[in-house]
This record gives structure tokens, C-alpha cells and sequence, in this order.
């Protein structure tokens, strides 16, 4: 153990704190000011902060911004579909990934690794390219209404593409590796005697699954469900290229009222809000797990 | 045999699920017409438009070089961390300091592009830097949201093994800087590889934060690519995807052969 902290490796231990202070906190800091600004035509499109007039200083912040947010069910209705969309897509990536992940975990070890390899390959492969696959599928002349039309099930072909549960399908394809490696990974440790055990003194499967396994693999399904819910809540891109104007998402929002609208105030208070609304409850939940935790050692 | 069964039928479901999509891409990027969806015949036409696409070559090398530099600075500055959490007992705010670098962690990436942004053009307002955007400030964004992740995996490597080697090294009279090539190094070594490999596919991936940083002449890949596919399809993307999935497969593969090898001595 390094004990004393010589005066020249301070720098050493600082520098990657530092960096995060200036290109982390420091631009927050700044969209938190933009947010209580008022906008105005110009560049940058929002009134100084502070300015000096006849009468002295004069202090130009508003909550307008937050008010007119708020007032909008516009506004909060695209927060409620984040949040609802983030949820839908981790519960349907927990009920698809755990059978995936337990499986597996319970093959041969020739065999899993090679599985395990099959896992990696979509992960490591581009997001966006794999979202852009859906848009291929799902086309009006796409392979799914052709087979559709094949089998009879159709006459003309559906549009699948442009709505909300498209969005749904596109994020539970493209975040299932997330769920399913951390599971994989707690689910591969504990040892398959325990199940015979617990089979063997009379267990039904059910009792095994939910009394045993169940609670040995939680730190794998809360791992995997923060890796799917954190950027699912902000996500842009995949309802940008499969979604429609049924539902509206947050990460849009903001994109279109900063790219398109170019109101800087306005982009800066939703995504302020939206750190409050989206990003508060995920590290309280993770402060009361570390407690729960912390609490069973 | 009725277990065997459902083993079996949930892996080829689940793995179906996974690759179905990307196979019928792969498929339909030898599809000789301009509509993408409508067989017309094998031909790898796509594939030489696409190696004269200018615009996506020129694309692909600068998100090849923002994504190494930046997953090289993340990967120094996530050591740095690591160590500073896990190896220096008296380090004052602990927690301050563990808030500090893991926050961007829980940040949507899109909050992030839109500080970064307004950070850089105001910060380009009062002391003149960065004189413009592009690549430069593409880069600094990348290592801003990479170092998280890299530090999350060399804190973990490091508070998993024994620190007494590193006692014992000491007790047998090895100097500090020699403690760390010669023991710590050796043995963080995997997880120095592997944040190297998050931190390159995280930039090489990133859309909406390098959207946002972007300036002229710093068009990275998924910036040309989605504006290429945001409204409609294109052919040349489905050669393109063909290509990166067979370099992520032969790479997969290697690594599985390597292993292998690794446990067989």
C-alpha cells in the first residue's frame, strides 16, 4: 500500500478529477445558468445574467423557463413516456434476457464459451446499425410483411414502422446484451449443486427458482437493469429512426428545441428538469441498494 | 429430456432474436438494386460504392483516430483514478470524490452533448479556446464520458486482489515505482485492455454526444451514417454494417481462439 502521498504524485492523483470538474460540472453549472436566463434574439440567444444598468447591478434570471415547462403537458408528458419506455424496455429485457442468461451459464463449458462469444458479437457491433437493421425489417415492403403475406396472415402489408411499440422493440433488441452479461456473469459464479440441493430436500422447481436462485443472482439483475434503464431514459436515436409522433420522447425534445427551435434557454431548463426527474431517482435507488447491501454482509 | 428441451428452444429463440436482424442485412448488402427491400440479384456493387464513398471513408478514419486517442487518454486518466480510490488510505472526501468521477455514469448522453456544447462556445467567448469546433472538442467530450467507465473496471480489478503482494513486495525491499510495473502492472494488466476496448467502442459508437461537439471537417462515422439512414434507407449502409459485423466476428473469434489456447498450457 502506498502510504505517504509524495508531493509530486499529488498532480498524478488529481488530474483525471480536475478534467471532470472542468468538462462535467463545470458545463452543468453552465446549462443550470443558461435555464434561469431569459432568451432573447442574438448570439448567444439569452440575456447576460448580470448586467450593469444606470441603477447598478441588475440580476436578469427568471423561472420562466421552469414555469413554462411545467405549465406544458407537452412538456411532462414526454417525460412520462421516457420513464415508461424505460421501464417497459428493462422489464422486457429481464423477462427475455434471464431464461437467456441461465441457460448458458448451465452449459458445458465448451459450449458456453462459445455462446458467450455469440453474446459479445451483437454487443461489440454498432448501435446504430443495429437499430437501422429494425428500420430494414420492418419496412412496409420489409421481410416480416412479406413472410406475413406468405403465410396468409395478412393481405397487404402493415405499417410497423413510426409508432411507439416499434421504439419498444428496437430498444429491447439493442440493450438485451446489456441485461444479459452482468446476469451471465453472477449466474455463471454460483455453483449448480445448489439447485440439486434444494431439489433433493424436497423443493419444488418454482420454490428453487424463487428461494435460491432468484435471490443469489439480484446483483446481476440490478446491475443489468441500470445498464439498460440509465441511457434508455435519455435515448434519442431510437425512436428518431423508428418511432412516430404517437408518442414523444424527452431526448428529443431537447435535441429539437435546441437544433431546431434554437431556444437555449428552453433546452437548458428541460435538461435540468430532466436530471432532476430521471437522473435523482436512479442514484437514490442506488444509494438505498448500497444500504441494503451493506446491511445483509 | 423435457428440461433438455427447453433449454434448447429458449437458446435458439433467444439467439434467433439476436441475429435474425443482422443476418437479413448482411443478406440484403448483396442485393443488386437501388431499393433495398426488392431482390434484384447477387452483385457486390454496394461494396465498391462504398469504397469510393469519399464521405464514409474519410468518416471512418477520423472516428478510427478520435476513438484510439481518446480511449488512450480515458484509459490513463481511469487508472489514475482506480489508483486513487482504491490505494491511498488517507485520501481526504472519499465519497466526494467517488460522486465525482462516477456521475457521468448515470448522466443521459444527451444532457451531456448539450453542456459540452454550450461549454465550448462559451468558453471559446471568454478565453478564446477552442478556437472552433471539431475534432478536438469531439475528442475531449469522448474522454470526459470514457474515463467513468474505465475507472469503474480498474477499480474493480484493483479492490479484488490481494494487496499483501504488494506488501509483500515492499517488506522484501522493492521500491514503489518498481511495485508498480513489476507487480500491480502485471496484474491489472487484462482490465487496462479491456477499459482500453470499452472506452474505443463507446467513441467509436457515440452518435448524439459527438452530434452536438461536432464542427467542420469532424464528421465521425455515425454522424454520416445517420444522416444517410435518418429518413431512409440506404445500400451502401448495409455493406458498410456487413463489413464492421465481419471484422466484430473474426475479432470474437480470435479472442475465443486465444483463450483457448491461453487455458489448454
Amino acid at each position: 500500500m502506498i502510504k505517504d502521498l509524495k508531493k509530486q504524485n499529488v498532480w498524478f492523483v488529481f488530474t483525471p478529477y480536475l478534467w471532470l470538474v472542468l468538462f462535467f460540472f463545470i458545463p452543468l453549472a453552465l446549462i443550470f445558468k443558461i435555464s434561469i436566463s431569459v432568451s432573447e434574439w442574438g448570439m448567444p440567444p439569452y440575456r447576460d445574467l448580470f448586467s450593469l444598468s444606470e441603477n447598478g447591478l441588475k440580476i436578469n434570471s427568471t423561472l420562466g423557463n421552469y414555469l413554462f415547462i411545467f405549465s406544458d403537458p407537452f412538456y411532462i408528458r414526454s417525460y412520462l413516456n421516457s420513464l415508461s419506455l424505460a421501464f417497459t424496455s428493462t422489464v422486457l429485457c429481464l423477462l427475455i434476457g434471464y431464461p437467456i442468461a441461465f441457460y448458458v451459464a448451465k452449459s458445458k463449458p465448451s459450449i458456453r464459451n462459445i455462446l458467450l462469444i455469440m453474446l459479445i458479437i451483437p454487443f461489440w457491433s454498432s448501435f446504430l446499425l443495429r437499430v437501422y437493421a429494425w428500420k430494414v425489417l420492418l419496412q412496409g415492403s420489409g421481410i416480416i410483411n412479406s413472410i406475413l403475406i406468405h403465410l396468409g396472415l395478412i393481405a397487404e402489408p402493415i405499417s410497423m414502422l413510426h409508432n411507439h411499440y416499434a421504439v419498444i422493440l428496437g430498444v429491447v433488441y439493442t440493450y438485451l446484451p446489456f441485461m444479459i452479461l452482468p446476469l451471465y456473469g453472477y449466474l455463471v459464479k454460483f455453483d449448480l449443486n445448489m439447485i440439486d440441493a434444494s431439489n433433493d430436500l424436497g423443493a419444488k422447481p418454482l420454490n428453487t427458482f424463487v428461494k435460491v436462485i432468484l435471490p443469489l443472482s439480484l446483483p446481476g439483475i440490478v446491475a443489468g437493469s441500470m445498464l439498460v434503464f440509465i441511457p434508455v431514459v435519455g435515448e434519442y436515436i431510437i425512436p428518431e429512426m423508428l418511432g412516430g409522433s404517437d408518442k414523444l420522447y424527452f431526448g428529443k425534445i431537447i435535441w429539437d428545441e435546441f437544433f431546431v427551435n434554437r431556444d437555449w434557454p428552453i433546452a437548458s431548463a428541460l435538461a435540468m428538469s430532466g436530471i432532476v426527474i430521471l437522473v435523482f431517482p436512479i442514484i437514490i435507488f442506488q444509494l438505498m441498494y448500497a444500504k441494503y447491501n451493506f446491511k445483509n454482509e | 429430456m423435457n428440461k433438455l428441451f427447453l433449454k434448447i428452444f429458449t437458446l435458439t429463440i433467444g439467439f434467433s432474436f439476436l441475429y435474425f436482424p443482422i443476418l437479413t442485412l448482411i443478406a440484403y448488402s448483396f442485393n443488386d438494386n437501388k431499393r433495398v427491400m426488392v431482390w434484384k440479384g447477387f452483385s457486390f456493387r454496394w461494396y465498391k460504392e462504398l469504397f469510393q464513398n469519399e464521405q464514409i471513408l474519410e468518416a471512418f478514419y477520423t472516428s478510427l483516430k478520435i476513438a484510439s486517442l481518446s480511449a488512450t487518454f480515458a484509459t490513463v486518466m481511469g487508472v489514475m483514478i482506480g489508483f486513487s480510490l482504491t490505494r491511498i488510505s488517507k485520501i481526504p472526501a472519499r465519497p466526494f470524490f467517488i460522486f465525482l468521477s462516477s456521475s457521468p455514469l448515470v448522466m443521459p448522453e444527451i444532457i451531456l452533448g448539450l453542456s459540452l456544447l454550450l461549454f465550448f462556445i462559451s468558453s471559446n467567448h471568454i478565453i478564446g479556446f477552442p478556437s472552433s469546433k471539431g475534432q478536438l472538442t469531439v475528442l475531449i467530450s469522448h474522454i470526459t464520458f470514457s474515463v467513468a467507465f474505465v475507472a469503474v473496471i480498474i477499480q474493480s480489478r484493483l479492490s479484488s486482489y490481494d494487496k499483501n503482494i504488494e506488501e509483500a513486495a515492499q517488506d522484501l525491499g522493492t521500491i514503489p515505482n518498481m511495485i508498480f510495473w513489476k507487480v500491480t502492472g502485471p496484474v491489472i494488466l487484462p482490465a487496462i485492455l479491456s477499459g482500453w476496448l470499452l472506452a474505443f467502442t463507446l467513441s467509436l459508437d457515440d452518435l448524439v454526444v459527438a452530434s452536438f461537439t461536432t464542427g467542420p471537417g469532424a464528421n465521425t462515422l455515425p454522424i454520416v451514417v445517420f444522416s444517410k439512414v435518418r429518413l431512409g434507407l440506404s445500400p451502401e449502409v448495409n455493406a458498410l454494417s456487413a463489413i464492421i459485423m465481419l471484422i466484430v466476428i473474426l475479432a470474437a473469434i480470435s479472442i475465443y481462439l486465444i483463450n483457448r489456447s491461453n487455458i489448454k498450457k
